[in-house]
């Protein structure tokens, strides 16, 4: 029998979450407090399920690769946090949420996942305004909303450009809360580098406490694994630095299936790259379409000489212009969703019409949002005619006001004012919606193992709408996960503490010491950067916004060959017990370049076009994603075998029974 | 602007326990388009190619937001610029043959862990004394919008909620002082009506815990605001001092 059991209760889709809540068993008080959890990172989700269990009465234990839970990646997400509080009357709703998020993801998600999504929204945001999260208000003192891509509502909650640090920052001060009365035991600076299964039940980790280079056994009811996306993968990305994809794929080699890794979301609005020093690519928040409009010249040579530094885009007049999204999509015009952003930027890229020096970027321009929200300004304040100067003066004050934090951010690195000149933007690699599959209760095929958050695959199908991340990392950890987790638990009540000097400890311990002392053995001759700029380049080339069955074998074999050589001339300078930034770097490249190879695997098996899989030969006559839902509306899980190459398909079918399937469109 | 040539006086030490010393590194055809961080990237690819220990320094975003990065350089916390953390700083801050030094944070409270790496534990802990609101996860909390706050209010204490806790404000400060982040967080909370409930409390752990990291006092110097990444205000320093001293004479709430 398949392991995949989705475990989706039955019932009407809006009575399902509460029928399972109401089916499932629960911990009395007593028993949580012999009952011990780990969290694998600290993020909007590993943050807020910590405080949640903690404050539930089980104790936890957390841990992060970062000097301090503050600073897990969720920080940097910048534009909002969706909920259908139809606070706007705009006539929004749970339903309404769920159908967007759902026709957003190319209908490639679980139904009855993304309705509970939908359910626990609002709780989200009632939580986080009793957390003290400074949320963005209105001058009545209400809460202020604005729009993403791929919606016809306000549902955005935001404050500023830093949702995602504000939202963190709630979770990491009701950690604190937790740390303070000793429920959670938080490991800074600590990765996991094992999960140990005892009886086909997950029992721990071994972890290596980065300052000091020991490697350590901690023991557990539960492992929870938050630990984030893989889009490091792919060497240049909006991702933080030190993002990985090693918990996530050391349960996968332990057991747990890893769901649709070629759903990969490319972010329309980055800031470009400039130079083969680049380390990381920038994020310009996707609020910014609710202003800018995206264009680039009518005209070839228009392209060229801007390109040549010849013109500039100002001297560009406004029928010389292609405001290509509103051309092709006049119904969600610059409001489109990410995967359609992307594609489009790319494809009047590779026609010739890019406006850098690499040709790999397009115009997103404020000027017509500053004269309209000078023209308003000037209106408020009972100016009659007023000058063209004091409207654009007026307006950049108000686009301050709304973004001025991403302006400025935009300035620092491209060193060009963006009130004054159209930005430059480029779709980068951002999220992953692929990952860890797990069934309605957010568990693992490995009993006791738990994913939540960007690690696993869940609600977003084959591309997650704008705002939607920051909503799933907490209600994963604030209101699903909590409850959930206790119908496991509820069997482990009279199970004691778990011993960590038991042979699968033992075990588990010496392969995480081999191998580490393996990677410090090769002393060949490149260090660990050099592979991964490798394989993000032929990840990009081949596995990036668009692919085709050629490169996607090629791809496959160069991996291949650049994780040979990985394993036979890579130098990692410094030693195991102390701390080593090197070893750590080359630990997490390892494991991308197993998980590269096997993103190709699934982006070759997946005939179809949907969402942020793109496949050349199955597309539309106008160049859209050609879904084939007869034979691909499935979740495909993939087992691990021992090599990247051959893994084992278990597919999840996918019902729709609320949605009515369609091409999508949004025109 | 063309590509420059730089020489690099750098801090190297091994560990806690060991003695740090300025260390002299050059680094040749770096881009003024590429970030400083991107700069130590080079020199660090330099050196493991020598096979030499790379320089440790704390970094992850690189987008300015994270808090993680650090460094003084050339005298001062996150390099020349204003309003920008080090991740952001570009080289085309700096000219063709400049030397540049490069240390760690330096302050009694948080000491240096590996070459630029510092501790900065002390700031979780102050946090775990107080840095919240005592509210449990429920679906149940009352609607967002149930208490309106006055749009001044709500836009000061996020003002005050944009610190990044990356420490640039002790390592600045004459006297290691952490009164601007930590008055960071207790005016985001005073100035909201959720966090009232617990200000008085709030404030008295906090700044007790605060003393006994062995921070510093506050002279008033204002260093610290200049060199705050996300410029938090002085102000929050004298709503600090106000809440203290009412918690102090006026409230019954008592440390811990």
């Amino acid at each position: 029998m398949s392991k995949l059991d989705s475990k989706i209760p039955t019932g009407p889709i809006k009575d399902k979450w509460t029928k399972h809540k109401n089916d499932i068993n629960v911990v009395n008080p007593a028993n949580k407090r012999l009952i011990d959890i780990i969290v694998i990172g600290t993020g909007l989700a590993g943050g807020s399920a910590a405080a949640s269990l903690a404050e539930l009465g089980y104790n936890v234990k957390a841990f992060c690769y970062q000097d301090s839970p503050r600073r897990a990646h969720s920080i940097a997400a910048q534009g909002g946090i969706n909920a259908s509080k139809n606070y706007q009357n705009d006539n929004d709703s749970d339903y309404r949420l769920f159908y967007d998020t759902v026709k957003g993801g190319d209908y490639r998600s679980r139904e009855a996942n993304v309705y509970r999504l939908a359910e626990v929204s609002g709780n989200i945001i009632d939580q986080c305004v009793a957390q003290g999260v400074p949320f963005a208000r209105d001058y009545g003192g209400l809460l202020d909303n604005r729009s993403f891509g791929g919606v016809l509502v306000s549902r955005t909650f935001y404050a500023k450009g830093q949702t995602g640090q504000q939202l963190l920052l709630g979770a990491y001060s009701a950690m604190n809360r937790q740390i303070a009365k000793g429920k959670i035991t938080m490991y800074n600076r600590h990765e996991m580098l094992e999960l140990v299964v005892v009886d086909g039940k997950a029992r721990g980790i071994i972890a290596r406490n980065l300052v000091t280079g020991e490697i350590e056994r901690h023991s557990a009811h539960a492992v929870v694994i938050g630990s984030g996306g893989y889009g490091n993968v792919f060497y240049l990305s909006t991702n933080a630095m030190g993002s990985n994809a090693t918990a996530a794929w050391k349960i996968h080699k332990k057991g747990a299936y890893f769901a649709n890794p070629c759903y990969t979301q490319i972010h329309p609005t980055c800031i470009p790259r400039s130079g083969e020093h680049q380390s990381k690519l920038t994020l310009m928040s996707e609020s910014l379409r609710n202003d800018g409009r995206i264009w680039v010249p009518k005209k070839l040579e228009d392209a060229e000489a801007i390109r040549a530094k010849k013109k500039k885009p100002t001297d560009i007049p406004e029928e010389d212009r292609d405001y290509y999204l509103e051309r092709r999509y006049p119904a969600f015009g610059n409001l489109v969703p990410r995967d359609v952003a992307s594609r489009a930027a790319k494809e009047r890229c590779d026609a010739g019409y890019g406006v850098n020096a690499t040709g790999e970027a397009v115009y997103l321009d404020f000027a017509s949002a500053i004269e309209r929200y000078g023209k308003e300004k000037a209106h408020v304040l009972g100016m009659h005619n007023p000058s063209k100067e004091k409207i654009t003066e007026l307006g950049e004050k108000v686009i301050e006001e709304k973004y001025g934090n991403l302006f400025q951010m935009y300035e620092k690195i491209v060193d060009e004012n963006p009130y004054k000149t159209p930005m430059m933007i480029y779709p980068a690699v951002h999220y992953t919606m692929g990952g860890i599959w797990v069934d309605y209760n957010l568990m693992t095929t490995i009993p006791g193992c738990y994913c939540i958050g960007e690690a696993n695959f869940s609600d977003h199908g084959a591309n997650r709408l704008g705002a939607s991340a920051l909503m799933q990392g907490l209600a994963d950890g604030y209101f699903v996960l909590p409850y959930t987790i206790g119908d496991y638990l509820a069997n482990e009540i009279r199970t004691g503490e778990i011993p960590t000097d038991t042979p699968e400890f033992d075990e588990a311990e010496k392969s995480v010491r081999d191998r580490l002392e393996k990677l410090l053995s090769i002393k060949g001759t490149k260090s660990v950067d050099h592979f991964h700029k490798r394989l993000g380049k032929v990840m990009w080339n081949y596995v990036g916004m668009a692919r085709n069955a050629d490169g996607l074998k090629k791809a496959m074999d160069e991996i291949k060959k650049i994780r040979e050589e990985f394993w036979s001339d890579l130098y990692v300078p410094g030693e195991l017990n102390a701390m080593n930034t090197e070893l750590e770097k080359a630990g997490r490249v390892a494991d991308f370049l197993e998980l590269g190879e096997f993103f190709a695997v699934d982006a070759l098996n997946r005939n179809e076009s949907c969402g942020g899989h793109f496949r050349e030969e199955y597309q539309t006559e106008e160049g859209e994603a050609k879904r084939d839902d007869e034979n691909y509306a499935y979740v495909a899980a993939w087992e691990w075998t021992g090599d990247p190459r051959t893994p084992i398909l278990h597919k999840e079918e996918l019902t729709f029974h609320d949605i009515e399937l369609k091409q999508r469109s949004y025109k | 602007m063309s590509n420059m040539n730089l020489t690099l006086k750098i801090w190297r030490q091994k560990d806690a326990q060991s003695k740090g010393v300025m260390e002299t590194y050059e680094v040749k055809d770096i881009s003024p388009d590429s970030s400083f961080l991107e700069m130590l990237d080079v020199l660090n690819e330099n050196l493991v190619s020598q096979k030499q220990e790379p320089i440790a320094f704390d970094h992850d975003c690189r987008e300015g937001i994270c808090g993680t990065c650090s460094l003084y350089i050339s005298g001062r916390a996150h390099g020349p610029m204003r309003g920008v953390t080090t991740c952001q700083l570009h080289m085309r801050s700096f000219k063709d043959g400049d030397t540049i030094y490069i240390e760690p944070w330096r302050s009694k409270a948080m000491p240096v862990i590996k070459d630029l790496i510092v501790d900065r534990s002390a700031f979780d802990r102050i946090q775990q004394a107080g840095g919240f609101i005592s509210v449990n996860t429920s679906g149940n909390t009352q609607d967002a919008n149930g208490i309106p706050i006055p749009k001044g209010d709500a836009d000061k204490a996020f003002d005050a909620a944009a610190c990044i806790g990356c420490g640039a404000c002790v390592a600045t400060c004459k006297n290691g002082s952490a009164m601007l982040f930590v008055s960071a967080k207790v005016s985001q909370f005073a100035l909201l009506p959720q966090g009232r409930v617990e200000a008085a409390k709030r404030v008295l752990n906090m700044v007790h815990q605060m003393d006994k990291e062995g921070f510093g006092n506050c002279t008033n110097t204002g260093a610290c605001e200049v060199e705050c990444p996300k410029g938090i205000s002085l102000e929050n320093i004298a709503r600090m001092n106000r809440e203290y001293l009412s918690a102090k004479v006026v409230s019954d709430e008592k440390i811990g």
